[in-house]
């Protein structure tokens, strides 16, 4: 676990979700999510495939509008010119073709809404220098993005976010498609740029299990519902079971948390859900 | 020696007005047709762009029936058929190829129409030739400063909105993200396609607009990993093919057996396509060597602590 920072700002509500539902073409996506999060924690946002985690993402950038409720970023409703949110979309593999470095991509996180060329400025240079230091992509920095390995990619779209100094970063299922050592190397660096830079950091998975030494709070989703807390206050066999609206076994192994399909077996789609989430957690 | 300068630059080159104007005007048409090229080529947009310059010859052939300038036709119907485009395939990617492409067979068949009313009835019997293979030695006086005027334009929509384009072609919701209007910079890019190819349609012609937006834009960024270099030497390239066609349509007047002069957008579009064959010769190409990534431990995140602390 991150040691919590003693400064007072460390209640600072960075994110708060209060009340959200959207229905998209009749069907209820999301149903009265309210959660909050605050400077310097990182939190999880666990739920299977379908759960709502993009839409959640989306509301959360003002791409999704809600059907009611509202997404306040540091005690201001979120507007979409609003430059206090940074975010790495879900498995963006970049063209090879793309005639840009990874210090390319950067700089366009620091002024890629602006219009005209870029001017060359030593000052702009050494922020892209310290955020490409910070995520360890340094030694890629002049390298085509579009060569890179996946997981090299992440760390630039990390550095991409970060550079314009966002309140709260926001990372869609960052874990997926890497390998344990850059799932681990990925997990140490979003817990440090939580501690060490006081923001806020959200991050999808469908696994809690690689987030749990570092998570802060969960946020855990299913059939377009949330519970949130502490894992040790979410990852409970009741908590759950009300949750799915259905039998769940929360399971300790190890350091290993599992969710599992209690005995009666339904037909309800929540059970085919979490049958879904119980093959990938195992 | 100056028999050998007599031999490049046949003489009477640089005393033609026709061959003035076509430097001028095919010397600006391919400086912005190489600059948007590298833009469509990364928005993966080379059909949209070669359907805008066929619908484009709707237009061009139109305006040639009429008695109008055909650079009006073109434009006017290329930024309209644009903006179909645009509405349609908003949403659906896939729907917008099915609309491009439904769009471009019918611009064509009229076109077809066009052409054959252009031939048949006004006697123009160069307008086929004209609308679909460029006319780059025939561009009247008057139409030189509306062409330069329109190239103006797409340079100025290309500066704005670089940096909004590069970033929502990475991801459009990166781009959004960052507060990118990405619908908007969309538009604005997709009227400066119409406009490019309809340019070029004027020079090398419309079916041959692609090759000069494609070509030299495939070119440059084999070359290079900047995206400012990329869209410069993309440039270049298109005014280099562009100007040796010009030098090679005018000597080949002078070419056996004939001694009659070879269409110059033949002789752009060789040129373009060696380029790009040049580029795939062993050794050329992007270079994929790098460097072994820095650890990741090893970064140290305390520089940002003491800028966000201050």
């Amino acid at each position: 676990m991150i040691p919590r920072p003693p400064s007072g700002d460390a209640d600072q509500e960075i994110l708060g979700i209060d009340g959200i539902s959207v229905t998209l073409s009749g069907r209820q996506i999301l149903d009265d999510i309210r959660f909050s999060i605050q400077a310097g924690e990182l939190t999880g946002l666990i739920g299977s495939n379908g759960a709502g985690k993009t839409t959640l993402f989306r509301v959360i950038l003002a791409l999704q509008t809600a059907t009611t409720g509202r997404v306040l970023v540091a005690g201001k409703p979120r507007t979409r010119r609003s430059r206090l949110v940074g975010y790495v979309p879900q498995k963006i593999l970049l063209d090879p073709d793309v005639p840009m470095r990874a210090r390319d991509v950067v700089a366009l996180g620091l002024d890629g809404h602006r219009l005209g060329m870029p001017l060359r400025s030593a000052a702009r240079r050494r922020l892209v220098d310290e955020m490409l230091d910070a995520v360890g992509a340094r030694g890629f920095a002049d390298a085509r993005v579009g060569h890179l390995s996946g997981g090299e990619q992440q760390r630039v779209l990390i550095a991409h976010a970060l550079v314009s100094r966002p309140k709260l970063l926001l990372l869609d299922e960052p874990l997926a498609n890497l390998d344990l050592r850059s799932e681990q190397e990925v997990v140490e660096l979003l817990a440090r740029i939580a501690s060490e830079q006081r923001i806020a950091v959200l991050i999808s998975a469908h696994d809690m299990n690689p987030l749990l030494p570092v998570m802060d709070r969960i946020v855990y989703l299913a059939d377009g519902r949330a519970v949130s807390g502490t894992v040790d206050e979410v990852a409970r066999s009741e908590v759950l079971t009300d949750l799915y609206r259905h039998p769940v076994d929360v399971l300790r192994i190890h350091d290993r948390i599992l969710v599992v399909g209690g005995p009666r077996a339904t037909a309800s789609s929540s059970a085919e859900q979490l049958a879904d989430s119980e093959v990938r957690i195992l | 020696m100056s028999g050998i300068r007599h031999w490049v630059f046949e003489p009477g080159l640089f005393d033609s007005d026709a061959v003035r104007t076509a430097v001028l005007v095919g010397g600006a048409v391919a400086v912005v047709s190489g600059m948007v090229g590298v833009l469509t080529v990364i928005r993966g947009q080379s059909f949209a762009g070669h359907a805008l310059a066929d619908v484009g010859a709707t237009g061009g052939s139109g305006a040639f029936l009429i008695g109008l300038n055909p650079l009006w036709g073109f434009i006017g119907i290329a930024v309209v058929a644009a903006g179909i485009m645009e509405t349609v395939g908003a949403r659906r990617p896939r729907g917008r190829d099915v609309a491009t492409g439904i769009v471009l067979g019918a611009g064509l068949g009229l076109a077809a129409l066009f052409l054959y009313w252009d031939t048949t009835w006004s006697n123009t019997t160069g307008a086929s030739i004209t609308v679909l293979f460029g006319s780059m030695f025939v561009i009247s006086g008057s139409t030189v400063p509306i062409v330069l005027a329109f190239a103006v334009f797409v340079l100025a929509v290309v500066v704005l909105l670089y940096r909004m384009l590069l970033l929502s072609s990475l991801h459009p919701d990166l781009a959004a993200a960052r507060g990118v209007p990405v619908r908007l910079a969309g538009i604005g890019y997709l009227a400066a396609l119409a406009v490019t190819v309809s340019l070029s349609a004027m020079t090398i012609g419309a079916v041959l607009s692609t090759a000069l937006l494609i070509g030299p834009a495939a070119t440059a960024l084999r070359l290079t990993k900047r995206p400012g270099a990329a869209m410069a030497l993309s440039s270049a390239i298109a005014v280099a093919a562009t100007w040796l066609g010009i030098l090679l349509a005018y000597d080949s007047y002078y070419w056996p057996p004939l001694n009659r002069g070879w269409p110059v957008s033949f002789f752009v579009v060789v040129l373009v396509f060696a380029g790009y064959l040049f580029t795939h010769l062993p050794g050329t190409g992007p270079r994929r060597a790098r460097q072994t990534p820095a650890p990741a431990t090893a970064s140290p995140v305390g520089l940002i602590n003491t800028r966000t602390g201050a």
